[in-house]
């Protein structure tokens, strides 16, 4: 009885230093953002978005990062945090799409909006929205991009496919199916990298989203098979470490490289003829959305609705070249230039 | 002394006694050694050649596996190219951990010094000499920092270096502000920065500078460790460091050095990690600091320190490029390179055991 007694107290204790935040934040409404590192100019872009909109509605806004891709342990630990301070909304880049579930689940029994941001929790629905790029959709414009380029010999075609990681997280996977879906190749099963049989495939490698993996990468399958003509990647510093690859084989002439980002660098790459043309995504506007939808869940519990025909709201894509192609509706550099991030 | 003939004087009784005895002089026991044992003892005396077999073998092996393409001279030039960086990180993390101690901060002192060489090329626009000059300076303060604090402050190398990690990192991304700086830049501004990614050809090979600057820093450091009274001071305190004060070697003295000359060369390898990234870019290299380790204990040199040679993390570096190209070109998927390193790394610190308890 006495022990359960000082349980009770303990409790009330906790409890009661666990809501002291929540008092003395009433009137101001809270959110976090929890990127997957703060090294990525795309979450640079990301958190800049979050902060000018959360100045503007006057939200308090904390900000979260793992210190590298892929570290999730960090990721609980934020929205722990976050729960405990009391915020009314969580934007989450999750490394870990699957593993993160549980602890979203934790915050919105509590209360909070939990919008997934650039990356879908795996179910999807583990989140009250998501705010992403279609990036099965980038990854189409491209292949149908470097098919169109190609002509009657995008049926000789010899293909790179230059990925993120060897756990294939579904960024990589969407993008890497969904350029092959536009580039006119049976995908078989669209959540897998790697099943398809077609002979124009000369291999995958995987680059860690970075330029020394992409030049690696690039070298090892020019390895396998040095009369590769079109290479895809994952993003623009995979695409510029393999175009050094490629220079070093003094090959980079008649090789068509497509990218998906639109990062500034990416973009000044496209002009420069580097990258052939790159689907562009708007991570600032998934972040200001992202404080929108949570001051408006704070002011009248209305949560946001999905695009039509999509089970997430799609903050857009556009495909960025100078050689424009009949059929694949894109910009150019000039405007690619202007809304570009990083 | 002078003999006399035998005939000339009679046998004494007990020396006819004497002469069925064992006339053997006082020894140990010799222990009959099988070949298992000879094989130990010659490993201990030789530490770099359990890499070297495992090198050979492997080259042999994927030649089989991958068919011809593995052997051309361009490929295994390649396999060069993508090993040098992480050798010459491996060459610096050798130097430490010969003092039985570690350093996890190698790829970011690298990744850091590239960093600033870029940003004070590029961005302010100092003459490109100069910006990699400082990056060399930094290197040997950011080396020296993890010495001082290992030696002064008396803080285990594994928990300084783990903090430093950290420090560098955060101060590669403050300065970078996480964005590569890119090759064409480089190229309109400061050219000097991708010197080591220009390359000779040499037959059907493509050998780069990076690869042969690689091969340079392996050298030096070859004939520092072996042929300088500091060299042997470095294997002497790895060895034993109380034992190494007493005999009068000024240790925490060396050791700072130690850990300087590791990160200047660290620096270096950023010079050559942009000439072979072709960009500086702060997201790559991050797991430099582990891979390093990697090929130092594949080569053989001690965790324990004071022993190994430092050609060891060479070779180490060349198995593991040599498991990944064969791997890769057999068609194997990446997971099971990550698979097959692990495996080599744990064989190679059995082995070092094993070989150890020679002594024992």
């Amino acid at each position: 009885m006495k022990k359960a007694l000082l349980g009770a107290a303990l409790g009330a204790l906790a409890l009661g230093i666990s809501a002291a935040p929540n008092t003395a934040k009433a009137d101001e409404i809270g959110a976090c953002l929890i990127t997957k590192t703060d090294i990525n100019p795309f979450f640079v872009k990301m958190k800049e978005g979050a902060s000018a909109k959360a100045d503007e509605l006057g939200i308090d806004l904390s900000t979260y990062a793992g210190k590298i891709d892929g570290d999730h342990e960090t990721q609980v630990q934020a929205i722990e945090s976050c729960i405990a301070s009391g915020a009314k909304g969580i934007l989450l880049t999750a490394s870990d799409t699957k593993a993160i579930v549980p602890v979203v689940k934790k915050a919105r029994d509590a209360g909070l909006l939990v919008i997934a941001l650039d990356t879908p929790l795996e179910p999807i629905d583990a989140a009250d929205a998501t705010f992403a790029t279609d990036n099965f959709k980038a990854g189409e414009l491209i292949g149908q991009w470097a098919a169109a380029k190609l002509g009657a010999d995008a049926a000789n075609a010899k293909i790179a496919l230059l990925d993120l990681a060897p756990s294939a997280p579904s960024v990589d996977v969407l993008r890497d199916q969904g350029f092959m879906k536009g580039f006119g190749i049976d995908i078989k099963d669209p959540n897998k990298i790697g099943d398809e049989d077609d002979d124009r495939i000369v291999g995958h490698d995987v680059t860690s989203g970075n330029e020394e993996g992409g030049r690696t990468a690039m070298e090892n399958l020019m390895q396998r098979d040095s009369g590769i003509n079109v290479v895809y990647t994952i993003n623009e510093p995979a695409a510029a470490g393999a175009y050094e690859a490629l220079k070093s084989f003094g090959m980079e002439e008649g090789v068509l490289i497509v990218s998906v980002d639109g990062g500034c660098p990416g973009v000044a790459n496209v002009k420069d003829g580097v990258i052939g043309a790159t689907s562009q995504q708007y991570p600032l506007l998934m972040a200001s959305k992202g404080i929108e939808a949570i001051k408006a869940w704070a002011d009248s519990g209305e949560k946001p609705q999905n695009s039509q025909g999509l089970n997430f709201y799609n903050t857009g894509v556009n495909l960025v070249t100078d050689q424009p192609v009949d059929g694949v509706p894109s910009i150019d550099v000039a405007e690619g230039m202007d809304r570009c991030w990083g | 002394m002078s003999e006399t003939p035998k005939s000339s004087r009679q046998k004494q009784d007990f020396e006819h006694a004497l002469e069925s005895s064992d006339s053997s002089v006082a020894q140990f026991e010799h222990k009959h050694r099988s070949l298992f044992d000879s094989v130990q003892h010659f490993l201990h005396g030789n530490p770099t050649m359990v890499p070297v077999i495992v090198l050979i073998f492997s080259i042999i092996i994927f030649g089989f596996v991958a068919g011809s393409k593995f052997f051309s001279p361009f490929n295994l030039s390649l396999i060069m190219q993508q090993v040098s960086i992480i050798g010459i990180l491996a060459a610096a993390q050798s130097l430490v951990i010969l003092t039985a101690g570690i350093d996890l901060s190698v790829g970011a002192i690298m990744v850091l010094m590239s960093v600033i060489m870029g940003q004070l090329a590029v961005t302010i626009g100092i003459p490109a000499p100069i910006a990699i000059f400082v990056g060399f300076i930094g290197g040997i303060c950011a080396g020296a920092l993890n010495g001082f604090l290992v030696t002064r402050i008396k803080l285990p190398p594994f928990i300084v270096t783990l903090g430093t990690w950290n420090i560098f990192f955060a101060l590669n991304l403050w300065l970078s502000g996480a964005q590569s700086i890119r090759s064409q830049t480089l190229d309109e501004v400061a050219p000097l920065l991708k010197f080591f990614g220009e390359s000779i050809a040499l037959g059907g090979a493509r050998i780069t500078y990076g690869s042969i600057l690689m091969l340079l820093i392996f050298g030096v450091l070859w004939y520092i460790l072996n042929h300088t009274s500091w060299g042997r001071h470095v294997y002497a305190i790895g060895d034993d460091k109380e034992a190494a004060e007493l005999s009068g070697i000024r240790t925490n003295r060396t050791l700072i050095m130690v850990y300087g000359l590791a990160g200047l060369v660290c620096a270096i390898g950023a010079w050559a990690s942009i000439g072979r990234v072709g960009s500086v870019s702060p997201q790559s290299f991050q797991e430099a600091n582990l891979q390093s380790i990697t090929a130092v204990v594949i080569g053989g040199i001690s965790l324990f320190g004071g022993r190994g040679s430092i050609i060891g993390p060479l070779i180490g570096a060349l198995i593991v490029g040599v498991f990944n190209s064969g791997l890769r070109l057999a068609g194997v998927d990446v997971l099971w390179q990550v698979f097959a390193i692990g495996w080599l790394t744990i064989i190679a610190v059995a082995i070092d055991q094993w070989i150890r308890k020679v002594s024992s």
